[in-house]
């Protein structure tokens, strides 16, 4: 049997397997390395990276959910500075393609951080987050205004000649309004769907679980609506799309390219087995080999409606 | 760091609701610290989601041991299991207790269910240290002495005991102890942390804190349990890979 082409190309970045590692659920990559060969995965998304670190929030930070968590982490890094001199240099060693996530409080942050990040050859591809609901400034005050997600496609285009993916936020009515907005301003692709803003209280003190009171949730809850809000963009929107929400093995992913993604990336799985991105990839290799799909981004978007 | 299958050999339950996981590993139980955690997943199915942090017990030959209680939906779950079954595991995480130091005595203070990482502790210690072990529960069906030496016992509703939480325990008990060059380690709720801290730097004793927060990896991915550092106001430990165990001064309670 021929070999399965798993390539597959998002916009100019070409990545080796549809396989990447989501924003904020694996650092930057050394913890997660002593369990999985990096080198292995299409790609790490690290951590939402800003100007100056940034310290996060006060704990409880996580919540289990029925199938799924709630965290309100608050974009805890290490700023720009150490990111470059530590962080990027590991990675490169480690031969897996970066793409760097974005987070700012203003248009001037993340065009600011985009300048100097665009220096770094290691880094392939940026992924723009407008949809943090965690933090006060910035985050979603973005990802909920088109105009705004204009604005900072536009400016970061201008800076970038580096593949730019927007993260869409799901707590919108019309989540394709975004993509297209994202793909007038030169977006290569848009990743979907960041956290489902939720909250829990404590029955007897009726107060919070969380500190921040609101968290963003993940994990196989929310899976069903990020599948459909893949679908509505690839119905609307020619632009590529990487599906994120509640992959926790290969079928989940397969579901998420069938619905239009071109790659997928895995988040809260980490969390519980830091190896799944290796069983997806090989479970995803044999349901092709199986089905005779000689290249796996023929997937994407193969949906059948009668 | 490891994943590892692991086989459950015998439960014992100590008391009303405490079980006790006696678990096959030899990866584990021959590198494990007193101190140290394991991050165990209960169930294959996403329910419960995340795996559950546990301090480990006690280590014996190829054997490590769990002490829990029945609390929320894992701790349920993992109740549930019999003697056969087996146990995906992730650890040994974090950094357990540093009892090697320049002390005589180790006082070692549990509060509740806090006295789990103290059995292994004391198998460590005891041959070279002296030990007193003072524990405390809210009342008499709280308290656990499985495999701790030297125990003095408090009660907050004074069933059992002294009536009083653990730290008051300890202080009526210092003049015995003071002589010595003492160190000591706590676990239990913030509460007693926080007095036990308080007590160690008045009276200007080395003082280790095992902490506890909800964390969902257990290995600094998700960013998930931040403590405050001492030192620098900007700046978070995690208590899955800084901790769970501190040195008391480095942490703000």
């Amino acid at each position: 049997m021929s070999k399965v082409d798993l390539s597959v190309n998002i916009g100019s970045l070409k990545l080796r397997n549809p396989i990447l590692l989501a924003s904020g659920t694996v650092g930057y990559g050394s913890e997660i390395s002593e369990f999985i060969d990096l080198k292995k995965i299409g790609a790490i998304v690290t951590k939402s990276i800003s100007l100056k670190p940034r310290k996060g929030n006060k704990p409880q930070r996580i919540l289990e959910t029925s199938s799924g968590m709630l965290n309100a982490i608050g974009l805890t890094n290490v700023g720009i500075e150490k990111f470059i001199s530590e962080k990027i240099p590991y990675l490169i060693k480690q031969d897996v393609p970066i793409i760097c996530n974005i987070a700012a409080s203003t248009i001037e942050e993340y065009v600011e951080c985009v300048k100097i990040l665009n220096e770094e050859e290691g880094i392939h591809a940026f992924e723009i987050n407008i949809s943090c609901p965690n933090v006060k400034e910035g985050g979603l005050q973005f990802g909920n205004n088109e105009k705004m997600v204009c604005k900072i496609t536009e400016k970061i285009r201008a800076v970038t000649k580096k593949p730019i993916i927007i993260k869409l936020s799901p707590n919108v009515s019309n989540i394709s309004d975004f993509a297209q907005v994202a793909k007038k301003e030169g977006a290569d692709a848009v990743s979907a769907i960041n956290t489902i803003i939720g909250t829990a209280f404590n029955i007897k003190n009726k107060k919070p679980k969380l500190k921040n009171i609101t968290g963003g949730l993940s994990g196989p809850a929310i899976k069903p609506i990020a599948l459909a809000k893949v679908f509505e963009i690839h119905q609307k929107v020619k632009i590529p799309i990487i599906g994120i929400g509640g992959i926790m093995n290969w079928q989940d992913a397969v579901e998420f390219l069938i619905a239009g993604s071109s790659a997928v990336q895995l988040g809260t799985v980490n969390f519980i087995d830091p190896t799944a991105s290796l069983k997806i990839l090989n479970g995803l290799m044999d349901y092709c080999k199986e089905n005779k799909i000689d290249n796996i981004s023929s997937l994407t978007g193969s949906y059948q409606l009668d | 760091m490891t994943i590892t299958e692991a086989q459950i050999e015998e439960i014992i339950e100590l008391e009303y609701n405490i079980h006790l996981f006696k678990v096959k590993s030899p990866e584990i139980a021959n590198v494990i610290n007193p101190g140290e955690f394991l991050n165990i997943r209960i169930s294959d199915l996403p329910i419960p989601l995340l795996r559950r942090p546990f301090s480990v017990c006690d280590v014996e030959d190829d054997f490590f041991y769990l002490m829990f209680n029945t609390m929320g939906m894992g701790t349920k779950l993992l109740s549930l299991k019999k003697p056969g079954e087996y146990l995906d595991v992730l650890g040994p995480l974090g950094n357990g207790f540093n009892f090697e130091g320049d002390f005589d005595r180790a006082v070692i203070l549990g509060g509740g269910l806090g006295v789990a990482p103290f059995p292994y502790l004391t198998r460590k210690i005891k041959d070279k240290k002296e030990i007193s072990t003072f524990i405390g529960g809210r009342t008499k069906s709280d308290l656990i002495t499985y495999g701790l030496e030297n125990i003095h016992v408090s009660t907050d509703d004074g069933s059992y005991g002294f009536k009083g939480n653990v730290v008051e325990l300890l202080e009526i008990n210092f003049d015995n102890l003071k002589n010595d060059k003492l160190k000591i380690f706590a676990c239990g709720p913030t509460p007693m942390l926080v007095a036990a801290k308080k007590f160690a730097e008045k009276e200007n004793i080395e003082c280790e804190l095992s902490t506890e927060c909800v964390m969902a990896c257990g290995f600094g991915i998700c960013q998930g349990c931040p403590i405050q550092s001492s030192s620098d106001e900007d700046k978070f430990l995690l208590v899955c890979k800084d901790g769970p165990v501190f040195n008391s001064k480095e942490i703000i309670l």
